[in-house]
């Protein structure tokens, strides 16, 4: 089967604004499908951090001085960028932190501390990756309120049934994924906000693996609290981002205490800085947010339309070639989905699979994802995963299956 | 394909691993005990009867990737027969062999099929899978009761 070239992107092109995609690895070109972990960084990006870090160091806020000035306004307009990039109503609504996990660790610790007591529900679902579950489970023990779980189906979509049924008075939160790290599913987020909606529930949704590879517009999914990660969408990593509507963060406590979040300090009390600042207390990762900007305008000038077009095609690609192979099983078959395909291949254990490719120059995850509430259900240890971005190409996915052919008949089951 | 990567996977551990030997649990054991690598997910449970301080025979029963399931069908085969202190003896060697400190050659006699194991030292990240049965089975020795992991 070749495959024709796409019309929604210029793949080599892109490739080449990737240096890191241009080495051998074990001897084999670099096949990077580890994507769904982190994503690797367009020069445009490597070079706005070593700009920042040669002309513009200095603190950001309060400095009076060129430097700190210029500092202020890069770190500044990476916010509204930002802003921009999700559809928010105001840059006051985005709050930097290091990644999607320090994201919800916020919203349990100022939201959940303040709104949630004892005998109060938080729904999550059985597909979250931890960062998703321990926050709440962290805060269930300290309140005694509870947890309960959206079961998965067989092919790895919500069972909305069950969700329905799982919505009650004492629900305060529901708190989702927008797209699986494992099943690679996309979740039906409009359906999810206007039933919990409609019960006057606020919806947090971890956005990890939406935000890379799909446009976002938070005011059209009308969610309360969204949480995603640069580093794995072409930004550094330290860097990612809590959108919350602004009545949400206005009634919300403090994060961290320290500088900058604060007005006026007494001995026995402070007031607080206005939104966002209250909740990005010290010195913030400045180069971090600028090289999310960076990467912001890197990938919008492919465009996040084009880049998923492009990447459903790799995907449907991948997936038709792989579920060809014998002894292939893959998890996760929901009718929309992204670029993280989980699979098992014969007897050959992830591990062992992995190490076999990164012989061969390709980079795979192999484990458990960090969702072993997935695993324990399904009852595996692990699967490996392959994982796609829009410098992928089909030629690559071609070598890619090749390669897991070998591997099986090289451990031979 | 590189020649670490054959050392890794040296025909004795992919024979190991396709066939394992002792496999299956022991009935009469007088020593059982799990272990766990949570991190992957390897599981295994080993399974020893000892008599007037010989092991008169080693079982193991579980699953992980090839380099672990075949160290601990190759530990099965390896302490059968063998006195406690001989088994503990063959558990230092084996640690020296996976974390490269073992001088392989000057002891290849001594050691025999866990020479296989040399190749696993190149692979940091591997030592746990290949070390988990040992670890396992000298706890069971020594009267540990909580199931072993690697993440002590
Ligand atoms: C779905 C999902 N949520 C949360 C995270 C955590 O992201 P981070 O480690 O960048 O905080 C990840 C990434 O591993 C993820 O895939």
């Amino acid at each position: 089967m070749v495959h024709s070239a796409t019309t929604h992107l210029d793949v080599e092109a892109i490739r080449t604004d990737f240096p890191i995609l241009h080495q051998k690895v074990n001897d084999h070109p670099l096949v990077y499908l580890d994507n769904a972990a982190t994503t690797q960084k367009p020069q445009a990006v490597i070079d706005a951090i070593s700009a920042y870090y040669q002309n513009d160091n200095a603190n950001v806020h309060r400095a009076i001085h060129k430097l700190g000035e210029r500092a202020t306004i890069g770190y500044e307009s990476a916010r509204k960028k930002v802003a921009q990039f999700i559809g928010a109503a105001s840059e006051r609504e985005i709050i930097f932190t290091r990644g999607t996990t320090e994201a919800i660790n916020l919203v349990a610790a100022s939201w959940g501390r303040k709104f949630i007591s004892a005998g109060d529900e938080i729904i999550l679902s059985e597909m979250e990756h931890h960062s998703n579950i321990i926050p709440w489970q962290l805060l269930a023990q300290e309140k005694g309120a509870t947890l309960k779980y959206i079961p998965f189906t067989e092919e790895g979509t919500l069972d909305f049934t069950q969700f329905e049924l799982l919505l009650g008075k004492r629900t305060k939160l529901v708190a989702i994924t927008h797209m699986s790290n494992v099943f690679g599913t996309i979740n039906p987020i409009k359906r999810i906000i206007s039933m919990a909606h409609d019960r006057s529930i606020p919806v947090l949704l971890d956005g990890a693996q939406s935000a890379p590879h799909l446009p976002i517009d938070v005011q059209h999914l009308d969610c309360d609290f969204y949480a995603f990660s640069g580093h794995k969408m072409a930004a550094p990593t330290g860097i990612g981002v809590l959108y919350a509507k602004r009545a949400r963060l206005e009634n919300m406590n403090p994060y961290q205490g320290g500088g900058e979040m604060i007005n006026s300090v007494w001995h026995d009390r402070a007031t607080w800085n206005e939104i966002p600042h209250k909740f990005e207390a010290g010195t913030p990762n400045i180069a971090g947010a600028i090289g999310l900007g960076a990467a912001i305008d890197y990938l919008q000038s492919v465009g996040m339309e084009n880049i998923a077009l492009y990447e459903q095609e790799l995907t449907t690609y991948a997936l038709d070639k792989m579920m060809a192979l014998p002894g292939m099983k893959v998890y996760g078959h929901a009718p929309e989905r992204g670029g993280a395909i989980s699979f098992n291949l014969g007897n050959v254990h992830p591990h062992d699979m992995a190490q076999f490719l990164d012989q061969q120059g390709i980079a795979v995850r192999a484990g458990h994802h960090c969702a072993q509430l997935i695993m324990q259900k399904l009852d595996i240890a692990a699967t490996t995963r392959a994982s796609f971005y829009l410098y992928n190409t089909f030629d690559e996915i071609d070598y890619f299956v090749e390669q897991l052919k070998k591997a099986q008949s090289f451990f031979d089951f | 394909m590189n020649p670490e990567f054959k050392e890794l996977y040296q025909d004795i551990i992919l024979d190991h691993n396709r066939s394992p030997r002792n496999y299956g649990k022991l009935e009469g054991a007088t020593h059982v005990l799990d272990g766990r690598n949570p991190l992957c997910g390897d599981h295994y449970t080993i399974y020893l009867k000892v008599e007037n301080g010989i092991i008169i025979d080693a079982h193991f029963e579980g699953s992980g990737c090839a380099i672990s399931k075949a160290s601990a069908s190759v530990m099965t085969t390896s302490v059968k027969g063998k006195r406690i202190e001989e088994a503990d003896q063959l558990f230092k060697v084996f640690h020296e062999i996976v974390t490269g400190e073992a001088d392989i050659e000057e002891t290849f006699d001594s050691v025999g099929k866990l020479a296989a194991f040399g190749g696993v030292a190149d692979f940091p990240v591997r030592v746990k899978c290949a070390s988990l049965a040992w670890h396992t089975m000298h706890n069971a020795l020594h009267g540990e009761t909580n199931s072993t992991t690697t993440e002590e």
